[in-house]
């Protein structure tokens, strides 16, 4: 038991299960920075031999200004440009959606257990919760239509690759971290101009009417 | 045995009505008003007991008897409540479910009572009050499962002047998601925002207020002193969950239980004043959401 | 066993009494009447005498049938499930006489012919110990009651219902026969016992396709989801006291069968218990939550019995989940809680139907939405079905807490082990008991209030009338069963036990070591039912004494300064359920027509909601029409003349002929 990384794992959690049973876009997004905030932390907590380096602190830095304060900040422009408050008809609904996403969480536990053991991994839960949050965004970008959800979703599986980097593989596979930060970077990049633009051209953000777009 | 769990019931039995006053005078304090007394609720217990009663025409004994048997029912319920790391009057295995049925009881002869008058209110509060209490159970159970689990008893007054501050630091997270759906619970069952609003008498919105509508006098009476008891069984649940300060004297115990208490009462009328009623249709998804952090408090504690 | 005999023998005179082409076909009708309550009171004494006297008898007789053998048996099991059985045969018969009085005679004494049928057939059901025999039983129990559900088969709807009901038995039944061929063959034998040596040797594979048969066999009858349609369907059906024996202990025997055929496949490995978990699980929400979306109060009940049915088969996987585990504690509280369960089950269900028969006699409908305010022109059937819901809900101090105790301190019993398989089942136990226990209090808060409060919504409810003396005296007995076994809990636990002991294979000494942890809880249980029924006493009193003396007006009902209100704009049954039923409106497909209010005076508008079963409409309905495009090929070989039949007999005959000499 590592009572700071489990807190975060929990945070982890609870805003998955936030960004499954709330409608309104502006929590989602509240909720996706604070998980960027949680996420950016785990470095830190995450012992390593003679302490945190320049490096690690940089990382820290890095991911929770972007995960915790830029693309939160994006998204919420992207709202405020789109003026929309809610998505409007989730293929799923909000109550079965977080039910699913418990199934889903205790799905990821036991099939957890199963697998050997990360060795030295300073939490059992980061596993499990890695998985986990892997299946909300899919599920986020599968059962979502508005784009801003969209990005949200992504941004959710992405941090569950973080996690499952930063804690099971303990040490910073950086490169690879930075690759995905870019990519998930850009996607917010092109997602937010082309939300923008959808929405400036067709009055709404919906991505099931996409494929209207091909000629 | 010692004389505590005597004088926790009594304690409970004089001072429950107090919860409402505060929780009043909180919201008052927000609001920037000078609000009723603290004492409020015992003065219009007194006056409700000394009038007379009014009934409809439409009504039978069920009507009647709605008060009398949820009045009974809190009250067993307060006597197999553990307070202040002392155990209740009556602790057996397996009291947490009578406690919980017991409540049952209670909500389905309110109900009854309800419908008995043939008004549209009353039945569009009671269809309200059965579809939340059929969630707000298994929440219930399941945080007090995670509870039985985290002390390994499934009685009361076992479990919990068995918590204690080494439980916090081995299982800290688990007891915090259980806290936070209890917590939920409490809201519900005791029909605060943001699931029912305690205030508003004559509006569609609210729940167990328009299902009393048609009591008056002593009936009343019972109905309220019912309420604040059964505020009091929730509160000291999960403040003894919150709180688990065992100083080896019980006096001090019971007195820091107290305060914890008026505490909780204190922190529902901050969320009064600061939140709105949910919307109707979001009730059910806010209760879900207590059954899946019970559950999540389970999967933390299984690894 | 005397008496087992006797009451089967009461049982067939009586039944051929009752079809007598007598001068004066009524007495024909007593004579059946009476024939079926001596009957029953000799099961019911060999029942008391086979739970308490604790010897295990057994008759044989040998019997020209390949493989079969009258061997009747009487143990703890079959006397417990006897004991249903004759108690609600008694009683049905008693309400029936009073039910139907002044019916065309003729018609009734095909009736009790069917009624003392169906009643012997149960008795042979549970005592036979022969596997040829049981499926004969087991037979003329599904055909005697498919006649007692077209007992009225002047109604199409009566007939569908019928018919529904004879395709799902005689399905369930191919499934047995199976069994039983598997088994037979193993053991070279089909009585039940060498059945029972054989079980423990089969292969693997054949082990699992018997679970499965036994599951699915016993399960049809018993009425797990998704077998369960043909029941919302049949026991609404047939007359009241009927119903009440089908609901209430016919579908019982799927149990028993079950119980005593899983005893025969070898030791309970864990996934029979998670099976149970599931299915109990399933059947209890999905049950409960169309129990809810029912207007008709027969068919409520009839769903409700399959959420039942759940509970006890959810004690029931507790039950097997603890033999396989090795705790004797965790076993014998879940079966414990399954089997008293299947009493309990028995009196509420039982005193429910008699109570819808009751209002359907004095009202001519069970339309909950057209009835109301009740109470006022019958207080003994409101108030024994007010008890019977009640305890239906689990409520205390009646005696559906009783059960759903045993099967929850099972469970919690597992949540304290450190044991997480044990923590999870628990855990899976204990929701799906309180969510089954919530919406089950909000549907019959429904079905007592729609009925029996509030003012009459119609005609037919506001001139209803009383149920005469021999439908009100079997009512109260069983209110008075519910409440007598929830005062006595420690009493109906020591009484199960016993048969406990059939399913639990360890010594009685060891078997009341491991109910012990639940008995002092028990008798703390009744100590506080105790308390909770002296401070109602008091409070009572108390408020008569404040009132006493003090003006106690009466008036109409307060509706917010609205002066006239009329019947018609209370609550109905079906608003009342409807924000619980919208909460899973994903598993339930509610469907509604009509056409809503709109503008500033709104014309004439109207809805109407309907919940048909999610699994007929979506699963067996699509199924068996499509087998029946698959069928209608064969169409052309279906012409009606006799010499083309001949060809295909003679035809069929030769080819056999090759086949056996090539």
């Amino acid at each position: 038991m590592n009572l700071p990384i489990d807190s975060v794992m929990l945070v982890l959690v609870v805003t998955n299960l936030l960004l499954l049973g709330l409608s309104q876009l502006r929590s989602c997004v509240h909720a996706v920075a604070v998980q960027g905030f949680a996420l950016g932390l785990l470095p830190l907590l995450v012992r390593q031999s003679g302490g945190p380096t320049v490096w690690t602190l940089l990382v820290v830095l890095v991911t929770i200004g972007l995960k915790g304060v830029v693309f939160p900040k994006l998204l919420q422009e992207a709202l405020r440009d789109a003026d929309v408050r809610r998505e409007k008809r989730p293929h799923v609904g909000y109550t079965m959606s977080m039910v699913m996403g418990f199934v889903a969480l205790a799905g990821a536990a036991w099939l957890s257990s199963r697998l050997p053991a990360f060795s030295g991994s300073p939490s059992t839960l980061a596993a499990p919760v890695s998985f986990f949050m892997i299946f909300v965004g899919l599920f986020i970008i599968l059962s979502r239509n508005h784009a801003v959800n969209q990005i949200v979703g992504y941004l959710v599986l992405e941090n569950g690759i973080y996690v499952f980097g930063v804690v099971l593989l303990h040490e910073l596979p950086l490169l690879v971290e930075m690759g995905v930060l870019l990519d998930a970077f850009a996607a917010v990049f092109v997602m937010g101009v082309a939300v923008y633009h959808i929405n400036s051209e067709f009055d709404h953000v919906d991505v099931d009417q996409l494929d209207k777009l091909k000629g | 045995m010692t004389l505590f769990p005597i004088i926790n019931f009594l304690l409970a039995l004089v001072s429950a009505p107090l919860l409402l006053g505060v929780i009043n005078k909180t919201k008052a304090l927000f609001a920037g008003r000078r609000g009723q007394p603290v004492l409020q609720a015992y003065s219009d217990l007194w006056k409700l007991l000394h009038k007379g009663a009014v009934y409809s025409r439409t009504t039978t004994w069920v009507f009647r008897a709605g008060p009398v048997v949820g009045l009974a029912c809190v009250l067993v319920a307060a006597a197999l409540t553990p307070f202040g790391g002392a155990p209740a009057l009556m602790g057996f295995s397996g009291d947490l479910l009578l406690l919980v049925y017991l409540f049952g009881v209670m909500r389905f002869f309110t109900v009854l009572a309800a419908l008995d008058t043939g008004s549209a209110f009353e039945g569009m509060g009671a269809s309200r009050e059965v579809q939340f209490s059929a969630l707000a159970e298994p929440a219930f159970l399941l945080g007090l499962a995670a509870v039985a689990h985290v002390t390994g008893s499934f009685s009361l007054s076992t479990m919990f002047p068995a918590l204690d501050a080494t439980d916090w630091s081995q299982a800290g997270p688990a007891l915090l998601l259980v806290a936070a759906a209890l917590f939920i619970v409490f809201l519900a069952e005791n029909s605060r925002i943001p699931v029912d609003d305690p205030d508003t008498h004559l509006e569609l919105t609210m729940i167990h207020e328009v299902m009393v509508l048609d009591h008056g006098g002593p009936d009343f009476a019972f109905i309220l002193y019912g309420a604040a008891l059964k505020l009091w069984v929730l509160g000291a649940l999960l403040s003894g969950i919150l709180l688990p300060v065992r100083t080896g004297f019980g006096v001090i115990d019971s007195a820091i239980a107290w305060a914890a208490l008026v505490a909780l009462a204190a922190a529902v009328g901050v969320v009064e004043s600061s939140m709105a009623r949910l919307r109707l249709l979001r009730v059910p998804r806010l209760l879900v959401g207590a059954v899946l952090l019970s559950g999540l408090a389970f999967v933390l504690l299984l690894r | 066993m005397f008496l087992i005999v006797a009451s089967l023998a009461v049982f067939s005179v009586a039944a051929l009494f009752a079809v007598l082409p007598a001068h004066r076909p009524v007495w024909c009708v007593r004579a059946g009447i009476f024939g079926a309550c001596v009957g029953a009171a000799a099961g019911l004494l060999a029942a008391v005498q086979g739970l308490f006297g604790g010897s295990i008898e057994s008759m044989r007789i040998p019997w020209s049938i390949p493989g079969g053998e009258l061997h009747l048996g009487m143990d703890p099991l079959s006397a417990f499930f006897l004991l249903p059985i004759t108690g609600l045969g008694l009683l049905g018969a008693v309400y029936g006489a009073g039910y139907q009085r002044g019916g065309d005679a003729k018609k009734l004494g095909v009736g009790w012919f069917h009624y003392n049928v169906l009643l012997a057939s149960m008795v042979t059901v549970v005592t036979a110990r022969n596997a040829i025999l049981f499926l004969i039983a087991w037979e003329v129990m599904a055909l005697s009651s498919f006649f007692l559900v077209t007992h009225e088969h002047d109604k199409p709807q009566v007939r569908a219902a019928g018919w529904i009901y004879l395709v799902a038995t005689h399905l369930g039944t191919a499934f047995l026969l199976a069994l039983f061929v598997i088994l037979g063959e193993k053991a070279g034998s089909y009585e039940f016992s060498a059945f029972a040596k054989a079980g423990a040797s089969l292969s693997p594979g054949l082990a699992v396709a018997a679970f499965a048969f036994t599951l699915i066999g016993f399960g049809t009858k018993a009425g797990f989801l998704p077998l369960h349609v043909w029941l919302p369907e049949a026991h609404p059906a047939a007359p009241s006291h009927v119903s009440a024996l089908m609901s209430g202990v016919m579908i019982k025997t799927g149990i028993y069968g079950l119980i005593r055929l899983l005893a025969c496949l070898g030791a309970p490995p864990a996934w029979w218990g998670w099976c149970l978990l599931a299915v109990g699980l399933l059947s209890g929400v999905m049950g409960v939550l169309l129990a809810l979306s029912q207007r008709d109060i027969k068919r409520l009940l009839a769903y409700c019995s399959v959420e039942n049915i759940g509970v006890i088969s959810l004690g029931l996987g507790v039950g097997y989940l603890g033999l396989s585990r090795g705790s004797t504690t965790m076993a014998a509280l879940g079966f414990a809680g399954a089997l008293l369960h299947v009493l309990n089950h028995a009196i509420f269900k039982g005193l429910l139907f008699l109570g819808a028969g009751s209002v359907l006699h004095g009202t001519g409908t069970g339309d909950m939405d057209l009835l109301g305010g009740l109470y006022k022109r019958m207080p003994w059937t409101g108030t024994t079905f007010l008890i019977g819901a009640a305890s239906i809900c689990g409520l205390p101090p009646l005696n559906g807490f009783v059960s759903e105790f045993l099967i929850y301190f099972g469970a919690f019993s597992g949540v304290v082990s450190t044991s997480s398989a044990a923590v999870v089942s628990g855990l899976v136990v204990i929701t799906g008991l309180a969510l089954i226990g919530g919406i089950a209090s909000a549907t019959f808060a429904k079905a007592f209030g729609g009925i029996f409060l509030g003012e009459p919504r119609s005609d037919q409810a506001l001139h209803a009338h009383e149920a005469n003396g021999l439908m009100r005296w079997p009512m109260v007995a069983l209110a008075a069963c519910c409440v007598l076994i929830g005062f006595l809990a420690p009493l109906a636990v020591r009484a199960v036990l016993p048969a406990v002991g059939m399913i639990v294979p360890v010594s009685s000494d060891a078997l009341d070591a491991g109910i012990a942890p639940a008995m002092e809880p028990l008798g703390w249980i009744t100590a506080g039912c105790a308390a909770f029924a002296a401070l109602v006493a008091l409070l009572a009193l108390l408020r008569l004494r404040l009132l006493s003396g003090r003006t106690v007006g009466e008036t109409g009902t307060w509706d917010c300064g609205y002066a006239r209100p009329t019947a018609r704009m209370q609550y109905t049954a079906s608003s009342f359920g409807q924000p619980l039923m919208a909460v899973f409106a994903g598993l339930l497909g509610t469907g509604g027509t009509g056409t809503a209010p709109r503008g500033i005076f709104p014309a004439k508008a109207s809805h109407t909601s309907e919940t048909p079963d999610p699994f007929r409409s979506r699963f067996y309905d699509p199924l068996f029409l499509r087998t029946l495009g698959l069928l209608a090929l064969f169409r052309g070989a279906q012409h009606g003349r006799v010499q083309m039949y001949v060809l295909y007999v003679a035809l069929t005959l030769i080819a056999f002929l090759i086949f056996s000499l090539g």
